[in-house]
């Protein structure tokens, strides 16, 4: 789970990393108030789960509350990468003497950590990476041992002397927070020094483990406030994975690869696909039949291709949640049905028997694939 | 004949007594799999149609000389139940278990490296040796005996493409069901060189899907070290791109990410990828005949 950058300081702030004195609002009135308080200047900012505000018009300086309202209305109900903006966070300004760059995170290519660090702040890092990789310092951290006092004096060496002691205390408390929120990535950026010395984080993008969130109900809690697609927020509640896309065929499946596949084959097919749906493992007969719900209620859909090839899923419940599903929504499209693996016979005898007017029950998944996309194209 | 699991396995269940624990033990011990032991922590002295349950791995493995470990314990505790196999001596995990938050796993896979365990998953289907053992959730009679090897990140189209080459005639010496998880055991690279080295296997398929590196370090240690062919499927050409929030994800692998990213480091070293699950048995069919 991405954090809005807010989020992200409050964290911060919790761990005793300084960040500046900011306010969120929802209304272009509480942006003026907010930076009426911060002396009549400050900076606006959108809240969104998505980087690159900066470049894209999404941070705004402000000379006064009426500036600051004109922004946040801009802002507030827009679309900023097609992420809806329902926060904005009115900061105040400070007087920055250099910019550095910080991050650490989860490096999945080694299983551990692995912490960044460079003086050149506030610029493209990824261009940077590529261009002058010497200028950027990175340190792999064993998550048994932890950062250590020579990661620190490695990621700090290309710093000013008097801005090291400040950054090497935002690396260890970083650190420390990434460890006690259970937290993927952490990254400062700006990470800057202020003319008095003071290492301020400037920004924080904090993407938090969703499979830890039961150890952490405050965070779980904070994605009530980011905006969501009705129907996406249905399938969410009932634990299924749910994108919406812009084609005919509705599609479900199980396991996020073997969806993933089957988009790609109903592409190649000639269909284009309505959404991804994972079920996930040990589909229910309750989770099939919300799945049917969710993707019968795009108005977009003219077929839904349900492919699904059971392991712990077993297809006898696929099948009895199929009709189970149809016995409470209409099926106003037809329902290609492909099944193997686990129980497959009997989950295609229980279809069989069943002989329901709007299944179509196809052996294979490419021959699936190519009768979803002709019923799909078919009905258009 | 086999990498990793085999006729002489002695397999023991972590997490026995759950329902999907007990299905699943229970088909794997019907297709043929030795399964010596059952752990719960409290029902020592029960069974499971006849499989001993023991209190601790560490009692288990005494009792029966258990040298396997299949998990299915929940979410939360499964992490330490990886940590216990291999203090017992396991010499091979595998953890089916979906959701294991990541920072107990980058420590368990810190730990590992100390020991002589050999880690499969977490959140994957499990290996399988057709026709010899199955250990896993991996449906058996989808499976032929063979000389092709088989490993893949996506649990489900580890079914879907043995189904393919199943249906094709083509048999499987092992399949790796390694999962998909930002930190696991057992990855392409230890797979492939599992399956150069094993006699068994003539041809090696690997399926990897979008997100993380994998697939591109895969790429570089084939050119390597790999003499057998290796054929590859990728999943998520048509997939939605990714948002995401940081540019440091970026910084550390170097790459996009995308579908066809990875199949371009792929057949930039001479492997070939197919575009559709059947494509990938038409392609080995074609690879073995030729």
């Amino acid at each position: 789970m991405d954090l809005y950058e807010h989020m992200g300081k409050d964290l911060f702030r919790a761990h005793a990393i300084a960040t500046p004195h900011g306010i969120v609002a929802t209304s272009p009135e509480e942006a003026a108030t907010a930076t009426a308080e911060l002396g009549g200047r400050s900076v606006v900012k959108v809240q969104v789960q998505v980087g690159g505000r900066g470049k894209g018009g999404g941070v705004v300086l402000v000379d006064s509350p009426e500036r600051a309202a004109e922004e946040a209305a801009r802002m507030l109900g827009s679309d900023f990468k097609e992420h809806e903006v329902t926060q904005v966070l009115v900061e105040e300004l400070l007087p920055i003497a250099r910019e550095f760059y910080t991050s650490v995170l989860l490096d999945r290519s080694t299983g551990g950590y692995l912490a960044m660090m460079t003086a050149e702040g506030g610029v493209d890092i990824e261009t940077l990476a590529v261009e002058r990789p010497e200028a950027l310092r990175r340190v792999g951290i064993d998550p048994a041992l932890g950062l250590r006092p020579w990661h620190v004096r490695e990621l700090t060496a290309t710093l000013p002397p008097d801005a090291r002691e400040g950054a090497g205390e935002v690396l260890r408390k970083v650190w420390d927070l990434l460890g006690a929120r259970d937290l993927t990535l952490v990254e400062v950026n700006p990470l800057v020094q202020l003319e008095d010395g003071a290492v301020v984080a400037l920004d924080a993008k904090v993407t938090v483990d969703d499979n830890a969130l039961f150890r952490h109900p405050d965070l779980e809690v904070l994605s009530a406030q980011f905006p969501i697609d009705p129907v996406e927020a249905r399938a969410r509640e009932a634990d299924l994975q749910y994108v919406k896309l812009d084609g005919e065929v509705g599609i479900i499946g199980n396991g996020a690869g073997l969806v993933m596949s089957t988009l790609d084959v109903v592409a190649q097919a000639g269909g284009r696909a309505a959404n991804f749906l994972d079920v996930g493992g040990g589909a229910s007969a309750e989770k099939m039949a919300t799945s049917l719900q969710v993707v019968l209620s795009d108005p977009a859909v003219r077929c839904v291709f349900i492919n699904i090839f059971g392991g712990i899923t077993r297809c006898d419940v696929v099948a009895a949640g199929i009709l189970g599903a149809l016995d409470r929504v209409e099926a106003r499209v037809p329902l290609v049905v492909r099944l193997d693996g686990t129980n497959a016979a009997e989950g295609r005898r229980i279809l069989g028997e069943a002989a329901h007017p709007r299944i179509v029950p196809v052996a294979t998944m490419d021959d699936a694939a190519a009768e979803a996309a002709r019923l799909a194209g078919a009905a258009a | 004949m086999s990498v990793l699991v085999g006729a002489q396995t002695r397999l023991l269940v972590q997490g026995i007594t759950g329902s999907e624990g007990t299905f699943h033990t229970l088909r794997n011990r019907a297709y043929g799999t030795q399964v010596v032991a059952g752990v719960t922590p409290g029902k020592a002295g029960q069974d499971v149609e006849g499989i001993p349950v023991f209190d601790t791995v560490a009692d288990a493995v005494r009792e029966t000389g258990a040298d396997t470990s299949m998990i299915f314990v929940p979410p939360r505790f499964a992490a330490d139940a990886i940590v216990e196999a291999a203090d017992a001596g396991v010499g091979l995990a595998v953890c089916i278990t979906e959701g294991i938050p990541v920072r107990d796993m980058a420590t368990v896979h810190a730990y590992l490296r100390g020991t002589d365990t050999v880690l499969v998953g977490p959140n994957c289907p499990g290996v399988i040796t057709p026709g010899v053992a199955n250990v896993g959730i991996i449906p058996g009679e989808v499976c032929t005996p063979g000389r092709v090897g088989f490993v893949s990140r996506s649990g489900t189209l580890v079914y879907q493409i043995v189904h393919e080459l199943s249906t094709a005639g083509i048999g499987q010496s092992t399949c790796i069901g390694m999962g998909g998880d930002p930190v696991h055991g057992i990855g392409f690279i230890g797979a492939l060189e599992l399956f150069e080295a094993d006699p068994e296997t003539d041809l090696v398929i690997m399926t990897g899907e979008i997100g993380g590196d994998d697939e591109e370090r895969a790429a570089a240690y084939i050119a390597e070290h790999v003499a057998k062919p290796v054929v590859a499927y990728i999943a998520g050409f048509e997939a939605p791109p990714g948002k995401k929030m940081g540019h440091a994800g970026a910084i550390v692998t170097g790459s996009a990410g995308t579908a066809a990213a990875k199949a371009e480091a792929l057949e930039a070293v001479g492997v070939e990828v197919a575009r559709t699950p059947s494509g990938v048995a038409r392609i080995v069919a074609l690879r073995l005949a030729g």
